[in-house]
């Protein structure tokens, strides 16, 4: 049997396989070391950080919906010296690629946090620019191509640390954003982050979500996704991340087709903590089926008619 | 603690009550390390959200645990087709069950107070200190009675309420709870059920002076504590924090729950 080559490489950072775990679904890895060994993930993107504490919105903070789920958890995170302290010396002994996702109110606050992150051993940021959750900051950066390249300009003005920027799908034109995102520095773009929604419980007539209003996830979501990053391979030089209800390996080599270089599993790891390595399992026997030696051999390989 | 996350073969399953079913699941791996009070977070075919079903009961020796749950929606009803002989995929034992003290004086005991489907992750917890526990089952009538025969079988004393008086005692599961802390031979009150009925036992066990925990309900996530969607508000030395009702409970300590 020939040797097969999972190795991908994001933003100058070398990934063993190009599955990573999203923000948001994982935390800081370690409530999965029961399972097993966080290194046998590509990388991990930790939960979204944010200067100081962050308690999160009133739940419920979930709802289900067909193929999918709302969540409005509001960026609930210890902050970024604990996580600093506390969680990386332990991510990067146990973890392959380390990346750390932040978010701020202002460009300020996002600059703030990438200063003090540059400081560590930490192998990647991911510019949240995309939460639905939060009033201030997050999504509200992401919707115009001004937020998103005063942002990245910010943060990239303080860190030479590979940069990869996280769009919301809330938008008309993605594409647009990825331009301006790349056009201050950016190293990668990743997408989509989750699409907002609703739902009624129409018995009490109360939206499900305390926030009335949420980020849809999971396999209902995953033909945008697909869309978008296909759409932002074709108008970016750099590095696209594809997620957004990847659920099998197949999912993740359509999105590596459509222009990923690396894919992140999000929703599938709730449904299915072993989500991931069935990923992975999957995507080695697709390429011994088909013959494909390296997995980058893949990437943006679409057809299109 | 560690948990799994397997499939696992059904080896029972009853009808207990109109909607409610009862599954004896073999596992023992889990049932090794599985305590009253925690849960187990079961796969449904079709759905993105796995169900979160409390522990009712687990047989070290035969390496099985009991489930009890009601049909509440889509998702519990197809979980409720599964047979004998069906496999169950699910992520257990998990979060933290009641605190059980080693022992007990033969003149002291313990209260369990379920209020419904809640009266389920009690049994395991009654069980464990038999003649000395006093369990009161809160129902909304007679043919919503589960388990109170499990109970008794454990030799542990029933006050069995309904809202309806259909059976036993006539409201709620306050009334007999005020009365048998009056006897002041009581150690520990462990609850579970609708929210206000938390609530309000918490509020009478303070008064009583009586330790109490209980066992929370909330829509979850990934189970294991890392999604941070099903937060609970918990204060502890007069500090506010949100916690996981799947990590840091389901059980938590009555005082400390914001209820």
């Amino acid at each position: 049997m020939m040797k097969r080559d999972l190795t991908v490489t994001v933003a100058g950072v070398k990934f063993p396989n190009p599955v990573i775990a999203a923000s948001g679904v994982y935390g800081f890895g370690e409530y999965y070391t029961d399972l097993y060994p966080l290194n046998l993930l590509g990388g991990i993107s930790c939960k979204g950080l944010t200067l100081n504490k962050r308690n999160g919105n009133t739940p419920p903070r979930v709802a289900e919906t067909p193929a999918g789920m709302l969540n409005s958890v509001g960026l609930q995170n210890p902050g970024v010296d604990t996580f600093i302290n506390t969680n990386l010396p332990r991510l990067k002994k146990d973890g392959n690629v380390i990346i750390a996702n932040i978010a701020g109110d202002t460009p300020e606050d996002y600059a703030e946090i990438a200063k003090r992150l540059s400081e560590t051993d930490v192998d990647m940021l991911e510019v949240n620019i995309s939460c639905p959750n939060v009033k201030k900051g997050g999504a509200a950066w992401g919707i115009s191509t001004e937020g998103a390249a005063l942002v990245t300009k910010t943060v990239r003005a303080v860190t030479k640390k590979p940069l990869m920027v996280k769009l919301t799908p809330n938008v008309t034109d993605v594409t647009e954003i990825a331009k301006a995102a790349e056009s201050e520095g950016a190293d990668a773009i990743s997408l989509i982050n989750t699409l907002l929604g609703m739902r009624i419980d129409i018995r009490t007539k109360r939206p499900v979500l305390h926030r009335n209003v949420g980020g849809l996830s999971g396999p209902a979501v995953f033909p945008v996704a697909l869309r978008m990053v296909w759409q932002v391979a074709g108008a970016v030089k750099i590095d696209v991340v594809g997620m957004g209800g990847i659920n099998s390996a197949e999912d993740a080599v359509e999105m590596m087709y459509a222009g990923a270089k690396a894919v992140q599993i999000g929703t599938a790891i709730i449904s299915d903590p072993l989500a991931p390595l069935k990923i992975i399992g999957g995507i080695e026997h697709y390429m011994d089926v088909n013959r494909i030696r390296r997995i980058t051999e893949i990437t943006g390989k679409v057809e299109p008619w | 603690m560690p948990y799994r996350c397997g499939s696992y073969h059904v080896i029972e399953k009853t009808a207990i009550s109109a909607g409610v079913y009862s599954y004896a699941i073999l596992c023992p791996e889990v049932a090794v390390d599985a305590r009253p009070g925690q849960f187990v977070h079961i796969k449904v075919e079709g759905f993105t959200l796995r169900r979160p079903v409390s522990i009712c009961d687990i047989d070290h020796k035969n390496g099985s645990i009991r489930i009890v749950f009601e049909i509440r929606g889509h998702g519990t009803a197809k979980l409720a087709d599964a047979n004998v002989g069906d496999n169950i995929d699910m992520i257990a034992p998990l979060g933290n069950g009641f605190t059980l003290p080693d022992g007990i004086a033969p003149d002291r005991r313990v209260i369990t107070v379920g209020g419904g489907i809640g009266v389920a992750p009690l049994l395991g917890a009654a069980k464990a200190f038999r003649e000395n526990a006093t369990a009161i089952l809160g129902f909304r009538s007679y043919d919503k009675i589960i388990l109170a025969n499990d109970f008794k079988q454990s030799d542990v004393h029933v006050i069995t309420c309904t809202d309806d008086g259909s059976v036993g005692l006539k409201g709620t599961v306050t009334t007999p709870l005020e009365a048998e802390l009056a006897k002041n031979d009581t150690d520990m009150v462990y609850a579970c059920g609708p929210q206000p009925m938390l609530a309000a036992i918490v509020r009478i066990c303070e008064k009583a002076g009586v330790k109490c925990e209980v066992s929370l309900e909330q829509r979850m996530g990934c189970g294991v504590g890392a999604c941070a969607v099903c937060a609970c508000g918990i204060t502890r030395q007069d500090k506010e924090y949100m916690l996981m009702v799947c990590k840091d409970g389901p059980v938590f300590k009555g005082e400390e729950v914001l209820l």
